[in-house]
């Protein structure tokens, strides 16, 4: 018995080819079949992504004449305004980004904290607004904040100020506009990690030693943190690209790179240039989401837990 | 001194403990003494109350009523993180952000432990759980078994008055699950600290504990060391939950008790009157020749339905004459082997006087 064994399977030696034709054939026709499946969403995919980005840098790579040329990347270096636009950008998101933090961070908290019911209808609120047009939302913000809005007459009514503050046609406005708009892509991600976020964990905390103060920083918070990155990347990433709520509650003085974008194409039909805007957002973008993915895998390696 | 024996454990008592879960009664008047230095099982099925009251002790649910007390001193009203008690839960709640060091250094962190003195005690916690040098590992890196040892060793580092355990095991495959109850409860043994521990396996209980709480419906049903409950559950609950148990009805009648038309003998006291279950195990059961009860055997009639060959143990399903269902084990010695019942033959079961066992017929 021994022995028989040995010589059917011992040193390699057995390579079979019963039915091995039919087999690989078998194999091929799946791989086929499957890739067949996958065909209509790769179509998709390649119509809707592929070629539109393609022809976007493709366009970004001529100048007014139709000359091949680098011209409209040079302008970025070469003219302030663009300089300006990109970083009034940057400051917007990153302000917008902070406020939602700072509203969005305690409110997710509550809504993890509540019973099931409770916090199902509190997160009606919060996703309340995504039902309402962002113009609806950004016009109603411009009656409350403008000179004689809302907040101003009150203010002025109640003698807590003599003059109306200026919160509309500028950057506050914007910040205020947006923020208001961006909340819930903040909160959301935010909420559903803060619900994975194992109750146990928390009472271990208090029963080794620590406060609930001291559980919620050493150990809530760190554990929202991947929750709150993704929220924050959403939020900042949509920031950078936005243009209803600037446009409007900047009154024509905080020009953002999507605006500038709209300038270019519709009053200087310079196609080229707008272009080249669009392949340089998309660029940061993308920048930017390595950087988050490289952090986020530079902490599961543990590089953020050794505190 | 770290890890110390015995001097650091304290008694616990707790008294009238009520709970009620939205007019629900889970525990009805509890009350429980566990010694310094014991360990004992909470053990009951699920509903039973047993983790309610684990986590009444560690402090994360709020009784309605009662009285804890550790060494003297009432902590009923003292908030989680001021009881100074360990706790090693089910899924092990150890902290995902933190490496295995950090894990175990946390609760000297909260004491202000110096970081000198903390790697010491951390490295000798290590060691007490067969994990050196895995101080450094990722908690998502451990199997299932280290991150049980890490969860030990993070619950005794600070030396707490007591340890709590719930269902620690039951993630667990059952030949890690059948070594970590020995080297447990040697932990135990060494450390001597005050443990209480739940479970619903009733094999781990006995395996594991000095004394166990079978808990039912809110309430304890019996409290005792591992051999008097096998030997004398005082219930039909105590008797079905722990081990196999044959249930035969019997009748008291003039301080003897009758089986049909047999007087039982009994060396344990016969209750005066009334219906009672005699609780016999299934290997307290063999297979005699003798129709009549002689010497201290008594004898049932029966007849074989099946029997069943387990390799080291036959079982063996008999039917007594009313018709009621009864399972009988021995071990497979040859002598047994040679004469193993065929179903349908009749048998006498006998049962030794010492082994009648009556509880309450609910």
């Amino acid at each position: 018995m021994s022995t028989q064994s040995a010589s059917l399977y011992g040193a390699g030696s057995f390579t079979g080819t019963l039915n091995a034709d039919t087999l690989s054939a078998d194999a091929r026709r799946e791989s086929l079949g499957l890739l067949a499946l996958l065909s209509p969403g790769l179509l998709l995919v390649f119509t809707v992504i592929i070629v539109p980005i393609g022809w976007l840098f493709w366009l970004s790579l001529f100048d007014e004449s139709g000359a091949l040329s680098a011209a409209n990347y040079a302008r970025f270096f070469q003219q302030a305004s663009y300089i300006r636009t990109f970083i009034t950008t940057f400051k917007v998101a990153f302000f917008v980004t902070g406020a939602c933090v700072l509203l969005g961070y305690p409110q997710a908290y509550m809504l993890s904290q509540l019973p099931r019911r409770a916090a199902s209808i509190c997160l009606i609120f919060v996703i309340l607004p995504f039902w309402t047009s962002v113009l609806v939302r950004t016009y109603a913000w411009l009656v409350i904040l403008q000179r004689k809005g809302l907040v101003n007459s009150w203010l002025i009514d109640l003698g807590v100020i003599s003059q109306p503050l200026p919160l509309a046609n500028n950057l506050a406005g914007v910040v205020i506009g947006m923020t208001h708009i961006m909340l819930p892509f903040l909160v959301l991600p935010l909420y559903a990690s803060m619900k994975t976020i194992d109750t146990d964990c928390l009472r271990a905390g208090m029963n080794l030693g620590a406060s609930p103060a001291a559980t919620f920083r050493q150990i809530f918070f760190p554990l929202s943190l991947p929750g709150l990155a993704s929220g924050v990347v959403i939020v900042f990433v949509l920031c950078l690209g936005f243009f209803v709520t600037p446009a409007l509650m900047g009154g024509g003085k905080v020009i953002m790179w999507a605006m500038r974008m709209e300038q270019t194409t519709s009053l200087y039909s310079n196609w080229g240039a707008g272009a080249a805007l669009g392949v340089v957002l998309l660029g940061v973008t993308l920048a930017l989401l390595g950087l988050f993915q490289w952090l986020l895998g530079a902490r599961a390696t543990g590089v953020w837990s050794s505190r | 001194m770290l890890l110390s024996i015995a001097p650091t454990a304290l008694p616990i008592g707790i008294s009238g403990i009520e709970k009620r879960f939205g007019g629900v009664s889970v525990l009805r008047d509890l009350s429980l003494d566990v010694a310094a230095g014991e360990f004992l099982t909470l053990l009951g099925p699920s509903g039973s109350g047993k983790t309610t009251l684990l986590m009444i002790l560690a402090g994360f649910v709020r009784a309605n009523a009662g009285s804890i007390k550790v060494g003297g001193e009432e902590i009923i009203a003292t908030p989680p993180h001021r009881r100074n008690i360990g706790m090693v839960f089910q899924n092990y709640a150890l902290f995902p952000h933190m490496n295995v060091f950090h894990n175990i250094a946390f609760p000297l962190k909260q004491r202000r432990v110096s970081a000198a003195e903390t790697a010491e005690r951390v490295e000798r916690a290590l060691d007490l759980v067969q994990l050196k040098g895995l101080g450094e590992r990722r908690v998502d890196q451990l199997s299932g078994g280290q991150r049980q040892r890490v969860a030990l060793a993070r619950a005794i580092v600070f030396e707490p008055r007591i340890v709590l355990m719930d269902e620690p095991l039951s993630a667990l495959d059952k030949s890690l699950r059948e070594h970590m109850q020995i080297e447990l409860r040697n932990l135990h043994r060494r450390l001597g600290m005050t443990t209480v521990y739940v479970t619903h396996d009733q094999r781990e209980a006995i395996t594991m504990s000095d004394r166990i709480a079978v808990m039912n419906a809110g309430r304890i049903e019996q409290i005792d060391r591992p051999e008097v409950l096998y030997a004398s559950p005082k219930t039909r609950f105590v008797a079905g939950f722990i081990g196999d148990s044959n249930f035969i009805p019997v009748e008291c009648r003039n301080g003897s008790v009758w089986y049909e038309d047999r007087k039982l003998r009994m060396t344990s006291v016969a209750p005066a009157v009334g219906c009672h279950l005699m609780v016999v195990r299934p290997e307290k059961l063999r297979l005699v020749a003798d129709a009549e009860s002689a010497g201290t055997i008594n004898v049932i009639p029966a007849t074989v339905g099946d029997v069943i060959y387990q390799g080291d143990s036959f079982v063996c399903y008999a039917t007594l004459r009313d018709g009621r269902q009864v399972t009988l084990r021995d071990y497979c010695r040859s002598d047994v082997l040679a004469r193993l019942p065929r179903p349908g033959e009749p048998v006498n079961l006998g049962i030794d006087a010492d082994d009648v066992v009556l509880v309450a017929a609910d």
